[in-house]
């Protein structure tokens, strides 16, 4: 259900961009982190967004252009590969990426708690090199993505258990402001 | 030894300063039965009275049955009339007078029951807000003369506080009172590490967006960079001779070992795998390095020789195992046991190649050695906060020490002070 809405808002979004310039959609990141958030949480609020977004009209959707809603990918636990399932998310913002080359994005690679500080920082750290070749294969250029590692320092959520740990095991893209 | 698997409350909380509430369970095999008179010039005092620093510093060790002086108040050796302390093997007595000029003289006496001779006698001074610092030195020679093995009550240790998105570098005393904040950032701080004078500590920040390394003084609090690269720059360690540090960095990809000076220079690549390598660690004396490392395809603990080459697992029990960190002596190494989703405190001796877990489990992480060897001190968790907690090297006196605010995380005990 979720992935469907996601979908169709990518679709919409991927429709009005169709006639937009580059140099417009790079400057929306501010607009990014509710959809993002929206996107993980999930289906209800995905599907407020989704009339918000449309409510906003015209003039949030043009904004938002071409930059991929979905910004963030998930990793099974102690598992630094991008999975099947975020393959297409990844790539469309390497072939965004590689359509606008004087957009720059830094991938924030984070781990749950369940390991050593320092591992974690590793793992987080393989996690975001992973989304950064990934995206690079899809079109972007390396001097156009940075890295960073998050570790289990910046936890979305805090509680000890998997539905919380599932969401702090992520990758983000976030685009950046010039 | 009656006192074996008793729980023994010590709260503070009656002094308007306290800072830890502290709880000890178990006890040592051999308890020395000793007794403490409360010195004279302290009857009205509360915790912060020097006999009760030097009292909780022994009572925590569990290697001391403290036995009550019922009322009978001896301050000189005159004073202590030998047949009536049956089965007190050790008595402290001393006085506590104050100078002028802010400053306090204190006398104190260890005396030997058995004997009937005194074991040590010594007379300090210092500024009043010193007063805990002596009571911890007297800890120490008391501790020592009574178990062969140097205190480590005037020893300092390390940690994080965390509130939030506020974290604080602290330094604290062995008992963790005396709280000083070097660093306080609305970014993560990791990984202090003390370098072997108990000068400096080196430690992971992310105020420039991600981990780089710096050193920070503690007299001067000047601190520099050590290591900025692209990726993560984390996982400081200080060689025993205080010239390099070993460190973690992703500049070339996966996370890597590196040593460099402690001046910077001299940066070369200890490790060469396609995983992850990092917590690495140097042994007393010097030669080697433990580290945490997936190359097996779970976190495991490796050594390998700090000019590089063959890396040998040291692990191999339990789904992961992180955080190593030898014994003072070098013939065990301690580190965070990660089995069926708990954290355990181990022990593997090298030359037997067995582990003994010390404690019950939980979110236990980051241990390290007491400079003496005899206590290990790590972060966990009590009802929902990152609290500290020690464990005897046997296993058999654990310890929790509870905040009163934050998180406490990744804790390391700092060295002897010369």
């Amino acid at each position: 259900m979720k992935k469907i809405i996601l979908s169709i808002l990518l679709v919409n979004l991927l429709a009005a961009c169709a006639t937009q310039k580059p140099k417009e959609t790079a400057s929306e990141p501010a607009a990014a982190p509710a959809a993002t958030q929206a996107a993980d949480t999930g289906t209800a609020q995905a599907a407020q967004t989704t009339t918000a977004a449309d409510a906003a009209a015209a003039a949030a959707a043009a904004a938002a252009a071409a930059v991929p809603e979905v910004r963030s990918v998930y990793f099974p636990f102690d598992v630094d590969a991008v999975q099947e399932a975020d393959r297409a998310t990844v790539q469309k913002h390497g072939e965004y990426l590689g359509k606008n080359k004087d957009v720059k994005v830094r991938v924030e690679g984070n781990a749950d708690e369940r390991g050593s500080t320092e591992y974690n920082l590793a793992l987080g750290q393989r996690r975001a090199n992973n989304v950064k070749k990934m995206l690079i294969l899809s079109g972007a250029a390396a001097s156009q993505i940075e890295t960073v590692s998050y570790g289990e320092e910046k936890p979305r959520c805090t509680e000890h258990n998997e539905s919380c740990w599932s969401q702090n095991r992520r990758a983000d893209i976030v685009y950046l402001s010039k | 030894m009656r006192l074996l698997g008793a729980i023994l409350l010590l709260c503070f909380s009656c002094s308007a300063r306290a800072e830890l509430t502290i709880e000890i369970t178990g006890a040592g095999e051999h308890q020395i039965p000793i007794s403490l008179v409360r010195f004279a010039g302290e009857e009205q005092m509360g915790a912060q009275a020097v006999s009760s620093v030097v009292s909780n510093d022994l009572l925590r060790t569990g290697l001391f049955k403290m036995i009550d002086p019922a009322g009978k108040l001896p301050h000189e050796p005159g004073e202590v009339n030998y047949v009536e302390w049956p089965g007190v093997e050790a008595l402290i007595i001393g006085q506590v007078r104050p100078l002028d000029g802010g400053r306090t003289e204190v006398r104190f006496r260890l005396l030997d029951m058995v004997r009937r001779t005194e074991l040590i006698g010594l007379a300090v001074t210092a500024k009043n807000e010193q007063i805990r610092a002596i009571g911890h030195r007297i800890a120490d020679l008391v501790y020592e003369k009574l178990t062969g093995s140097p205190g480590v009550f005037s020893t300092r240790i390390a940690y994080v506080n965390r509130e939030g998105r506020k974290y604080r570098l602290v330094v604290a005393d062995s008992d963790g009172y005396g709280e000083q904040t070097l660093l306080a950032l609305n970014e993560p701080i990791m990984s202090p590490a003390w370098s072997p004078d108990g000068s400096q500590l080196a430690y992971v920040s992310f105020e420039r967006g991600h981990a780089t390394i710096f050193v920070q003084s503690l007299l001067t609090s000047q601190r520099s960079m050590l290591a900025d690269f692209s990726g993560s720059n984390s996982a400081p360690a200080w060689s025993p001779d205080g010239k390099q540090l070993a460190m973690v960095l992703s500049r070339d990809g996966s996370s890597q070992l590196y040593i460099v000076r402690s001046d910077g220079k001299d940066l070369h690549r200890i490790t060469f795998s396609e995983t992850i390598d990092t917590e690495p660690v140097f042994s007393p004396d010097g030669k080697f390095l433990l580290f945490t490392s997936d190359r097996g395809g779970s976190a495991q603990i490796y050594r390998v020789p700090v000019e590089g080459g063959h890396a040998e697992r040291l692990t191999f029990e339990g789904a992961n195992n992180f955080s190593p960190r030898f014994s003072p002596d070098g013939k065990s190494f301690v580190f965070s046991h990660f089995v069926d989703g708990v954290f355990y405190i181990a022990v593997q001796d090298f030359a037997n190649q067995q582990m003994q877990v010390l404690t019950g489990g939980g979110w236990e992480k980051k241990p390290s050695f007491a400079p003496n060897g005899k206590l290990v001190l790590f972060a966990t968790e009590s009802q929902g906060r990152g609290i500290l907690a020690t464990v005897s090297s046997d296993g058999r006196v654990k310890q929790k020490m509870v905040a009163q605010r934050g998180d406490i995380r990744e804790p390391i005990w700092g060295p002897f002070l010369k």
